[in-house]
């Protein structure tokens, strides 16, 4: 870790306290000069392309999840080789502390760290509660786009296997806890995407069989912050049954809330083996002879064609 | 032109592999202003496309007091990522009907007021028939396909398709 963690009860409690800073800790840091020397770069990622235009963090810079991570012909990430330009471009370094944030508490800033952990990106926080409590807390915003010194990054092949699992995983983990992260009526099979959504491209609704339905922004508090340890321990320890020491998937429609989840099972309450499923509802819910349950049950672990 | 996007440069290189040119017959159907508007569009590079639907998004008007304080009147696009409202009325000319368009949109939502932006000043104040000319498609002229999301693209359609079907139907009365 090149910068200094932030210090406080609320983070302590934390598996990895280190994976979190405050806006009280970024407004300092960049009081301080903190973007001077490309030691820390501050990323911002929407849902939509053009909000970082409309204003955003003094010295941000702006990441597009789907035309800059995601390739733009195969439904994959992009490779070692753009991944290493993009990161360049925007001033960031191997060895650089990256703080992400974004709107919708996140949850877009969160796919991305997801993709930088892809790439072994070894420092790269969230700014807890993201875009909104920034402005909320009338701190400084700009619509001056910084022109940064390019970075020096490696290309590194990406290293999915930790922490992405494919749908031949999902069919491999049956027996062990999945949680699905989308909303109940998507879990249920009322409907193939988020209410007020438009209807996309799921020709089966339902969910993955086993899955415990915990919709993503119940980890995230009014303000954006994720919940405390206390509470997310009793979201997912609890109500969804996790026990220390599980093998998780997350899921969602294409990989981007459930990146939300991912964050906090992994990084705050400490999982070791979290994977998320980007492939998610867009690819299950089309796959020929997938198991699916619909209705609010979780159903039992399905007897697989084949096995 | 509008002072509001006076500053975009029209004369930019114009290169890319997804610039669509228009075809004749699709001009035909566009009605001046919107012509005007997609040949803008298509005359800049990606970038500066987006940054011209910012400039859009700034642009909308403010609803008027009357539908300020009555929400009821305006209608959802649930097809938008956002929350789109959106309402028409008819004004009497010495040609005919008028249609008036009417948005309202967020400024945390840019994209989507970008859009509307765009169908308030391309088709504001037109006629019935000029509206419903407009091909159903019209949103993918614009260029923004690419560094736009399909389920984008697709709140745009949408809301073009219910600005005509809210057009057609007000038309259907007056005869």
């Amino acid at each position: 870790m090149s910068y200094p963690v932030e210090q406080n009860e609320k983070f302590a409690a934390y598996a990895h306290p280190e994976r979190l800073v405050s806006t009280e800790w970024l407004a300092a840091a960049l009081e301080g000069g903190a973007l001077g020397d490309g030691k820390l770069v501050v990323v911002e990622s929407d849902e939509d392309v053009l909000l970082y235009e409309t204003g955003h963090i003094p010295g941000a810079v702006k990441i597009d999840w789907h035309t800059d991570l995601n390739d733009e012909v195969t439904r994959d990430y992009v490779d070692g080789e753009a991944f290493a330009a993009l990161a360049a471009a925007k001033g960031i370094s191997r060895d650089t502390t990256v703080v992400i944030y974004g709107d919708k508490s996140n949850w877009w800033a969160a796919y991305a760290l997801w993709v930088f952990t892809l790439f072994g990106h070894e420092d790269v926080r969230l700014l807890d509660g993201g875009r909104d409590k920034w402005i909320a807390e009338g701190r400084e915003v700009t619509t001056d786009v910084p022109q940064p010194a390019a970075g020096e990054y490696p290309v590194i092949e990406r290293n999915d296997a930790p922490i992405r699992a494919f749908k031949d995983d999902v069919l491999a983990h049956f027996g062990k806890p999945l949680i699905d992260v989308r909303s109940p009526e998507e879990y249920t099979g009322q409907r193939t995407h988020m209410p007020a959504y438009p209807e996309e491209g799921a020709l089966r609704g339902g969910h993955i069989p086993t899955a415990a339905s915990i919709p993503w922004a119940r980890a995230a508090a009014e303000d954006g912050t994720y919940r405390n340890r206390t509470e997310l321990e009793d979201l997912y320890l609890g109500e969804a049954g996790l026990t220390e020491g599980d093998d998780v998937v997350a899921y969602c429609r294409i990989g981007e809330r459930s990146s939300h989840t991912w964050f906090a099972l992994k990084y705050l309450l400490g999982f070791e083996t979290v994977r998320n499923y980007d492939g998610s509802w867009t690819e299950w819910g089309n796959a020929v002879r997938v198991p699916i349950v619909k209705g609010a049950e979780r159903g039992s672990v399905p007897a697989l064609a084949g096995k | 032109m509008p002072s509001w996007r006076g500053h975009i440069d029209a004369t930019g290189s114009q290169t890319g592999p997804d610039l669509r040119k228009l075809e004749v017959m699709s001009t035909n159907t566009l009605p001046a202003a919107l012509a005007e508007i997609v040949d803008d569009f298509q005359a800049l590079t990606e970038p500066d496309r987006l940054q011209l639907l910012l400039d859009f998004s700034r642009g909308l008007p403010a609803l008027p007091e009357r539908l300020l304080d009555h929400p009821e009147l305006l209608e959802q696009v649930v097809e938008c990522q956002s929350p789109l409202f959106l309402t028409i009325e008819q004004e009497k000319t010495p040609d005919g009907v008028a249609y008036r368009l009417y948005f309202k949109a967020p400024p945390e939502a840019p994209t989507t007021r970008g859009f509307a932006g765009v169908l308030h000043e391309g088709l504001d104040g037109l006629t019935a028939a000029e509206i419903l000319a407009v091909p159903d498609d019209m949103p993918e002229l614009l260029g923004l396909t690419r560094a736009i999301t399909p389920l984008r693209m697709r709140g745009m359609t949408a809301m073009l398709g219910r600005i005509k079907r809210k057009v057609a139907a007000a038309d259907r009365l007056l005869s």
